[in-house]
């Protein structure tokens, strides 16, 4: 990436010369697009395809490139400043009734989805436009190097960064040419002679990992955004016993990419048999810190007739076809019956509690718009081992059930839920509502353990809870692009790996009126050059290996 | 699940170990700031006997760093796990390895002991936040984060943090050598005597080819560490919060350093941002390297939380 040539029509390399070299323009091994875009506007007359030509080397340019980074840089940094829907969407809402004023003019500005802005959109997408003007045409010029063999000779080699003259007679200077041959080409260069001297070249490893980079960062985007489109994610939280089946209405919240189809969701059911917290027992300060949590399913998939025992844990999904299940979260689902004054069952089942500390205090919410003779709803919380506080109020001390408890707090008037609109079932609008037990009423919140039940006041009914549960959160998710988004990621990184450390270097050897000379020129960075100099001196003349290095430039002088 | 011992008294010992090594290295950094001073003495005896004070103070900085190991390792021993789970044991180990990288590249590069001052100064420095600061007592692994990947992920974040800041020191040394108001300096300053010192000072440093060639090279290894450390985090990502990139606060940093670092190697290959605009972006870079572990980490909201801190 950095050490190549972003040049679109003249390769440094391709036509280095003496005259070059000391022009600085290919001995610095800098493109030479730049110098063409400050160049190009001062054209008197440029015509349409003029223009058109000089925006297209403007967006090409590895100046725009790097402007663009930094741009995409920056405008990155909002996306984690402010919450965004897709990685935070209760934080959203919180900001939405925090700033009332600002937040919807931020909205406007998409700054709570900052990644799927049309502005942070408009950056990549006109990065990647500059990265394939560039990339495109320096693929033929790199195909067209690698069938050439290396430039000629330069006249003068005194000029390059790393030179060495060696004195030798008429015997040493007939066979210097063919050693160097064959011990440059036994390094892996290219070599040519022209019977005067010999020209080597090495490193073409180097632009075609820069290459296989530039192309592989084409494919990973790709890969992400058709991927994406056909993804979806679905949650839901499953309580112990309660078995979930895989379509739309089986999930608590769903997000599909925009090309999903119902029937990529593949028929299979999930039974949470068991959920299982392990936690350290054994060391004092850190007794109660969760260790491992772990979610028995049985999986049944269509065809089949006996469901599979699998395992998820945090880090280890299961694989069911089509889809991976995640484990993302977990709690106590206490299951609670409620009797309405008149006698009749108007709730019976497992409350999802959601917790609020680690030791597992859990808030939960049981509406009841069915009891007669009038609707009521419950705040409450749970406690898995409660402790009473010194100001008397409760706290749970520990997160496993060693004294689970659950108490309640009635709240008596309309819920509100026959006006049609969606309400949030873990939250209790309580304004409006007429509060019976705990706070200021003076009467005492209902306290209940497992298998115990109590009166509800004003003849609203009875409440028993019945038993504990654990509920466990999952995650479905399927993403096809995701093998491809990491296949051109490592492929990225290896084209990135190669571009970077491998040496493009040219070596010359020159026979002279008095010896023979050694020359060497890199492009790019190359921290070998004048050893390289030093050990073929050494190695043509083994003897005296007293090669007298007239100039050794402290290393290359060009850094690409 | 297996029950995990942690061993509290062992790791209040690594603790002292930390202590040691900073007093060590606050030790290093003290003869070696001597020694720069001196060694842009104008007396040829003086500047020749600041030699051996360099030498001490890479000795004093070995013996710094031996210690800083065994209070690394105590830890992990102490948690029987690798220590880099939180702030406070990422910050000792990463130092532990800024230091050692240090060293490795003085085998190869001896000039690079230049920058000596800076790295102790820096150690010290982040130790004294680490232990201040930052510092747990031993804690069991969460689920989320006991994984094979910790290992991998991490230890070549840390790598590659460590080579970013050695490039850091040597482009922030170039900056100085070619900043205008030390080469042309304008009015009285150059008169004083600290600014005379400090010519002479830099004057001894490597030539500012060489410190921007010699950053690249540390800098191109930490942009491929980095590059893998991307792409490592996002593998582990996809199992263990079911998508391989969600644009958390983390992942949203990640992606900025590699940015600028990729903006950087772009640099060095264009005409006019080259040289001291390259070297500003490396500092940039590794200011949000030191702003993505610190602000973002303790005051950003994310799933790169770390037990207490």
């Amino acid at each position: 990436m950095a050490t190549s040539q972003r040049s679109k029509k003249t390769a440094p390399a391709e036509t280095a010369s003496p005259e070059a070299v000391e022009t600085g323009t290919a001995a610095t091994g800098r493109p030479e697009d730049h110098v063409l875009a400050t160049e190009a506007p001062v054209q008197p007359v440029l015509g349409l395809t003029g223009w058109l030509r000089w925006t297209w080397r403007q967006v090409t340019s590895m100046r725009t490139a790097l402007l663009l980074l930094l741009l995409l840089a920056a405008a990155a940094i909002p996306g984690s400043l402010f919450p965004q829907r897709t990685a935070d969407p209760n934080g959203v809402t919180t900001y939405f009734q925090q700033n009332p004023t600002s937040a919807p003019i931020m909205d406007k500005f998409q700054l709570f989805d900052v990644y799927s802005s049309s502005w942070f959109s408009a950056i990549y997408i006109l990065l990647f436009i500059s990265l394939i003007g560039c990339v495109v045409p320096r693929i033929g010029v790199h195909a067209k190097a690698l069938r050439q063999p290396p430039a000629a000779t330069p006249s003068n080699l005194q000029r390059m960064p790393a030179y060495a003259q060696i004195k030798a007679g008429a015997a040493a200077r007939s066979s210097v040419l063919v050693n160097a041959h064959k011990l440059l080409k036994g390094d892996g260069y290219r070599v040519v002679s022209d019977g005067k001297s010999v020209a080597a070249e090495r490193g073409y490893w180097r632009e075609t990992g820069n290459l296989i980079f530039h192309i592989a960062l084409v494919g990973v985007l790709i890969s992400v955004g058709v991927g994406g489109a056909y993804s979806y994610s679905g949650q839901r939280v499953l309580v112990e016993g309660d078995t979930f089946v895989n379509n739309l209405a089986g999930y608590d919240s769903f997000n599909p990419g925009i090309a999903f189809n119902e029937n990529q969701l593949t028929a299979f059911s999930a039974t949470l048999d068991k959920f299982e917290v392990a936690y350290d027992l054994t060391n004092p300060t850190n007794i109660g810190t969760p260790l491992d949590f772990k979610a028995t399913v049985s999986i049944l998939e269509r065809g089949q007739t006996q469901a599979s025992k699998q395992v998820i844990r945090v880090n280890e999904p299961v694989e069911v076809p089509g889809s991976k299940v995640y484990l993302t979260g977990n709690g106590y689902a206490p299951v609670i019956t409620i009797r309405d004054g008149e006698g009749n069952v108007a709730f019976s089942g497992p409350v999802v509690y959601l917790p609020q500390d680690s030791n597992m205090t859990s808030l939960g919410v049981i509406k009841v718009p069915d009891a007669k003779p009038s609707q009521f709803g419950i705040l409450s919380f749970f406690y898995p081992t409660a402790g009473t506080l010194k100001t008397g109020a409760l706290a749970s001390v520990y997160p496993d059930p060693a004294n689970p408890v659950v108490t309640m707090n009635i709240y008596k008037g309309n819920l509100g839920l026959d006006s049609g609109i969606p309400s949030n079932v873990f939250s209790l609008a309580v304004h409006g509502l007429d509060q019976l037990t705990g706070g200021k009423t003076g009467v005492k919140s209902i306290q209940l353990k497992p298998g115990q039940s109590a009166k509800l006041p004003q003849g609203l009914g009875s409440v028993s809870f019945d038993e504990l549960r654990r509920y466990a959160s999952l995650d479905i998710d399927y993403n096809p692009g995701q093998g491809f988004v990491l296949f051109f990621a490592l492929l990225a990184l290896l084209g990135l790996v190669m571009s970077l450390v491998i040496p493009r270097r040219r070596v010359w050897v020159k026979l002279s009126s008095t010896g023979y000379e050694i020359a060497a020129l890199a492009r790019g960075d190359d921290p070998m050059l004048n050893r390289v100099v030093g050990e073929l001196s050494k190695a043509l003349d083994p003897q005296t290996g007293n090669a007298k290095k007239t100039s050794t430039k402290s290393e290359s002088p060009e850094k690409a | 699940m297996q029950q995990v011992h942690l061993n509290e008294a062992l790791s209040k010992l690594s603790v002292l170990g930390i202590y040691a090594s900073m007093l060590l290295y606050a030790a290093a950094f003290v003869v070696l700031a001597i020694h720069l001073s001196r060694s842009a003495s104008d007396n040829a005896t003086v500047s020749k006997s600041a030699n051996r004070l360099e030498t001490i103070g890479t000795w004093i900085t070995v013996a710094a760093l031996a210690a800083h190991g065994l209070g690394v390792l105590g830890r992990a021993i102490a948690a029987s796990r690798v220590p880099w789970a939180n702030m406070y044991e990422f910050s000792i180990t990463g130092t532990f390895v800024v230091v050692l990288i240090f060293l490795v590249s003085q085998y190869f590069r001896k000039e690079i002991r230049f920058i000596g001052t800076f790295v102790t100064g820096f150690v010290v420095l982040i130790l004294g936040i680490a232990t201040n600061v930052y510092y747990v007592e031993v804690k069991t692994l969460m689920p989320a984060l006991n994984n094979y990947w910790l290992l991998i992920h991490v230890t070549v974040a840390i790598l590659a943090t460590a080579f970013f800041n050695i490039a850091a020191a040597l482009s922030i040394t170039y900056l100085f050598k070619t900043a205008k108001w030390q080469t042309e300096p304008k009015g009285r300053i150059a008169e004083t005597k600290w600014f005379k010192t400090l010519q002479r000072i830099l004057e001894r440093f490597p030539e500012e080819s060489r410190l921007e060639r010699t950053s690249y090279r540390f800098n191109i290894i930490g942009f491929i560490l980095w590059s893998f450390t991307l792409i490592a985090g996002a593998i582990w990502a996809e199992r263990a919060w079911h998508r391989y990139w969600g644009w958390d606060t983390k992942e949203v940093w990640t992606f900025i350093i590699w940015t600028i670092y990729a903006g950087y190697l772009h640099a060095n290959a264009t005409r006019g941002w080259n040289g001291k605009r390259s070297a500003w972006l490396v500092v940039v870079g590794f200011s949000a390297i030191v702003f993505n572990f610190t602000i973002v980490n303790l005051y950003f909201k994310g799933l790169h939380v770390y037990s207490g801190l």
